[in-house]
């Protein structure tokens, strides 16, 4: 902006410009064994996996293998893996074969009102009778109200999130597991944002959706698993490949397989330093005025978390940090593409506007939240001032 | 007790509530504002705000309305008091 004045202490956030990605979720930078075997799939893999000469013989030994390497870490066999263009593409799919697979048993879908866009969006444009159950504060479901919708009459499947994509409250999917179990109901669980963050919930689905984007695997590629046993009914046309027709890009499936077991490797190690670092973001975020900070304290995502600020543009704070090399997230209605403030905060009741969501790559580091947090109060009440609001 | 109206139609968030808070500070205890905004979300803010504020908001007054010169409109009653 011209005409702005620096202050002529230490430039904003230090010296340092290099790019630091805090809005990591879906969004993680690809790991350097990602990024090789990527490479190695497209060197090795290019041939089209159904042909049965050489080629696409190799082609396929490489897909089985990641198929196989996803299944081990889910807790699934190895059939009940498939690979979607993109998370996205593998909820538009999954929610109506459900609704048709289980159209006998009714049409309602238990859910909540703090779900993926994704997942309902697909429920909604697929005609399902959605039932919400109702959530706390922190974004978390009420288990008993689940357990009692999920149990009355002509309910098709539930759809529930391991953990909250935005405000990063884990779900109590055990519970809900149980319910759904005793209730004879299938379990269609959103882990796209737990998967090599929480150990995986192995035996607590019957349905998953998974994002490689956020373990760093990459874009355009998605994770369904489906229980054998679960009764779905395609929507789309019969193919050879029963789910996704067509394939989905062998390297960004091999290296989605490759960074996912390197996730799990990793897992212990990188929670618990995320874990730290969001402690420390949420107790400096609690201390500047006027500024909320969501979520469940401690029953979270460990690399997580989000806080709203009272008078603050969102778009006008994500650019100033933009412009010190730092990218954060944000739910509030002027950064969305629809301009409106986010369906999860708006289901809290929390303030939406202001809105910070900070989501920690695998590979940050202390020096990179001192620098994240050194800028913060400054950017903030630059923000604020700029709108006129000091003395508010 | 005097009730004022504010109208923040066409303002885009955050400025609604900015209004809406150097508006208040002006008033005495007791006075009320009637404010009405296009955006989607004062709907949540506005109360958000009152809540952060300790002050009394009333429920929304809710139009979505494709046909007038703003898709959304909500009326809020926010009282310049403590919430009892």
């Amino acid at each position: 902006m011209s005409g702005e004045t620096t202050p002529s202490h230490a430039p904003l956030g230090g010296t340092d410009r290099r790019h630091l990605n805090l809005d990591a979720g879906g969004n993680s930078r690809p790991t350097e064994l990602g990024r090789t075997a990527y490479l190695q799939a497209l060197e090795d893999g290019w041939a089209d996996p159904r042909r049965i000469h050489h080629d696409g013989r190799r082609a396929r030994a490489l897909f089985d293998g990641a198929r196989e390497a996803v299944a081990q870490v889910l807790g699934a066999r190895t059939e009940e893996v498939w690979f979607a263009p993109s998370p996205t593409a593998a909820f538009h799919a999954v929610v109506p074969a459900l609704l048709q697979g289980r159209k006998r048993a009714g049409n309602t879908v238990v859910t909540s009102k703090v779900e993926r866009s994704a997942l309902l969006n697909g429920l909604s444009f697929a005609g399902a009778d959605t039932r919400h159950v109702a959530v706390d504060q922190q974004a978390r479901i009420d288990s008993e109200q689940f357990a009692h919708e999920v149990a009355l009459q002509g309910v098709a499947f539930a759809a529930l999130q391991h953990a909250n994509h935005e405000v990063a409250t884990v779900q109590p999917l055990e519970a809900a597991r149980e319910a759904t179990r005793a209730a004879q109901v299938p379990l269609l669980v959103d882990a796209t944002s737990s998967i090599g963050h929480l150990p995986a919930p192995r035996d607590l689905w019957d349905a998953l959706v998974a994002s490689p984007a956020d373990w760093g695997g990459g874009q355009g590629v998605g994770v369904l698993a489906l229980k054998a046993r679960t009764r779905t009914r395609r929507t789309w046309p019969e193919d050879q490949d029963a789910w996704f027709p067509g394939g989905t890009s062998l390297p960004a499936v091999f290296a989605a397989a490759v960074t996912l077991q390197e996730a799990e490797r990793e897992r212990l190690q990188r929670a618990t330093r995320a874990h730290a670092l969001v402690e420390r973001i949420r107790s400096a975020a609690a201390l500047i005025p006027d500024v909320q900070v969501l979520g469940d304290p401690s029953a979270r995502l460990p690399h997580m978390t989000t806080f709203s600020c009272l008078y603050v543009d969102s778009e006008a704070l994500m650019s100033q940090f933009d412009r010190i090399g730092i990218a954060v997230g944000s739910g509030s209605a002027c950064t969305s593409a629809t301009l409106e403030p986010s369906h999860v905060l708006a289901a809290m009741g929390v303030l939406t506007h202001g809105n910070v969501r900070v989501a920690l790559d695998w590979d940050v580091s202390k020096a990179d939240v001192d620098r994240f947090l050194a800028a913060l109060p400054q950017v903030i009440a630059e923000v604020r001032g700029s709108l006129g609001v000091d003395g508010l | 007790m005097t009730t004022h109206i504010l109208d923040t139609r066409g303002q885009r968030c955050p400025l609604p509530i900015i209004n809406l808070a150097k508006f208040m500070a002006g008033l005495p205890e007791g006075d009320s504002v009637v404010i009405t905004s296009s955006d989607p979300a004062a709907e949540y803010d506005i109360p958000a705000w009152a809540r952060m504020k300790g002050r009394q908001c009333s429920s929304p007054d809710v139009i979505r309305d494709d046909m007038a010169q703003f898709r959304f409109l909500v009326t809020f009653t926010v009282t310049n008091a403590p919430v009892v």
